[in-house]
């Protein structure tokens, strides 16, 4: 078990990694999830259509192919995802800024990826109030937009809350393959550089990653039940 | 009580729900001022006519004209169309997440875009008015039944509407309070309001209503002032309806 110990910096550094791209792509998924949630839940026909495909293609294909096309495919139609070198992030986030692009690539298939589950974890908090709510706001004249954000998101919130953390958890245990899509010195890939290149035993190193997974998922499956009692109360 | 040209005009308006046929060839024509109650046995179609009005419900054909306009199709001007016809729910369907208070303001804030100082002011006069000024800061849920409807029929008022739209408004209440909220409606009718209301109260019927309009299997099968619909109905599914609710 000493390896936990001697190599306590290269555990850090993973989680470290690990860390950024899974703050990172949460953002973006909650966002892009937002967004294509508002498109399947309009009342335009169209809106509608190009979110449930969004939907049927990123949920329904594992996340190694999404991440091939985004690691190989996006340098093959030449891009190198420059568009996520937002200033000022870059400092923080430093991987979004280095040439080898395969840390932003990683970064754009979990957020298409993850994305999907989000939208259906939010329709379904919207798809929790009850119906008579938006059409009482309709039959006062508020447009969709304001019907969303006035009466039905504020309320969709709670059914939402617990689903998207559940979504988010498994967006954390996902971000463990992209060690194989050329990001270096993730968590995971932690575990092949300690035990193939450098022969220190597997299963200490197996147990300390699954620390540094623990360390970023409990918590917030803690805060999500600390959520989930508190509306219980106010219910 | 009639003015100028009718306020809300149905004509040969259908509607189905897949193979049923909910709404069988309907017209028919409010007029300013008009308070018109709409009777009829479950199922009739009758909520489904009241929500046609304005457009919850979409017809399959004829023509709904409100105000000389002809209903329009989803978007800007049906909000604003609907933000002119107020309604009311049986469910009451206030807004849980707000008070009373902003329950009644919201329309007018974020529709008419009224200053929140004067939509407040407004709002408590109409609080005042049904009866629960008291009770503006608490959430819907705290309210009785009847203490909630009467929200409801402020948080309509409040948009200053040219006619009022009533969709079973007292059936999802404990029977002590009914007579509050039917007050409330018949103080309404009295100051002018077109409505239109969907009920089962046959008092209300008798007292407030112009005319009263009987409804069966998706036809509208009377239309007559409620002394002479009640003393002499002359449909057979209209007197077989009035012998059974009136004799207990």
């Amino acid at each position: 078990m000493s390896v936990l110990i001697d190599k306590f910096d290269v555990f850090a550094g993973g989680f470290w990694l690990t860390l950024q791209i899974c703050v990172l792509a949460a953002i973006g998924a909650l966002i892009l999830g937002a967004v294509v949630a508002v498109l399947r839940i309009s009342p335009v026909p169209p809106l509608r259509a190009v979110g449930t495909a969004y939907v049927t293609v990123f949920r329904n294909m594992p996340l190694t192919v999404v991440m091939f096309f985004a690691a190989f495919g996006l340098p093959a139609l030449g891009s190198n995802a420059d568009f996520l070198r937002i200033p000022g992030l870059d400092a923080i986030f430093t991987r979004l800024g280095t040439d080898l692009p395969y840390f932003r690539f990683a970064l754009i298939a979990l957020v298409l990826y993850t994305a999907a589950f989000v939208c259906e974890a939010l329709r379904s908090g919207v798809n929790a109030v009850p119906a008579g709510q938006a059409e009482a706001a309709r039959s006062l004249g508020l447009t969709f937009g304001q019907n969303l954000r006035y009466v039905v998101l504020p309320q969709s919130w709670k059914a939402s809350v617990v689903p998207l953390g559940s979504v988010i958890i498994a967006m954390i245990k996902n971000s463990a393959l992209i060690g194989f899509f050329g990001v270096v010195g993730d968590l995971s890939a932690t575990a092949d550089q300690l035990t193939s290149a450098e022969g220190y035993a597997f299963v200490p190193v197996a147990i300390g990653i699954s620390i540094g997974y623990l360390i970023m998922t409990v918590p917030l499956g803690a805060l999500l039940d600390r959520i989930e009692k508190r509306q219980a109360v106010a219910r | 009580m009639t003015t100028g040209e009718p306020l809300i005009v149905l004509d040969s308006v259908n509607k189905w729900f897949g193979p049923l046929h909910v709404l069988d060839d309907v017209s028919l024509s409010v007029g300013r001022g008009e308070v018109v109650v709409v009777i009829g046995p479950s199922g009739s179609g009758k909520s489904t006519l009241c929500r046609t009005i304005n457009r919850l419900e979409p017809i399959n054909s004829g023509t709904i004209t409100f105000d000389g306009q002809p209903l329009p199709a989803e978007g800007k001007a049906l909000a604003k169309l609907r933000s002119e016809v107020g309604m009311v729910f049986q469910s009451f369907n206030l807004f849980a997440h707000k008070t009373i208070l902003e329950n009644v303001t919201l329309g007018p804030i974020k529709v008419r875009k009224e200053k929140p100082a004067a939509a407040r002011e407004r709002a408590m006069a109409l609080l005042d008015r049904v009866g629960i000024a008291n009770q503006a800061d608490k959430f819907p849920a705290q309210l009785s039944g009847g203490q909630q409807q009467r929200a409801a029929i402020a948080r309509a008022l409040a948009m200053q509407p040219k006619a009022m739209l009533f969709d079973e408004p007292t059936s999802a209440l404990d029977p002590e309070m009914v007579g509050e909220v039917l007050d409330v409606m018949t103080s309404l009718a009295r100051d002018g309001m077109t409505m239109v209301v969907v009920t089962h109260e046959m008092g209300f019927a008798r007292h407030a209503a112009n005319r009263v309009i009987f409804m069966a299997d998706g036809q509208l099968v009377e239309d007559a002032p409620p002394t002479e619909f009640f003393a002499n109905p002359r449909s057979e599914r209209a007197k077989d309806f009035l012998s059974k609710i009136l004799t207990h």
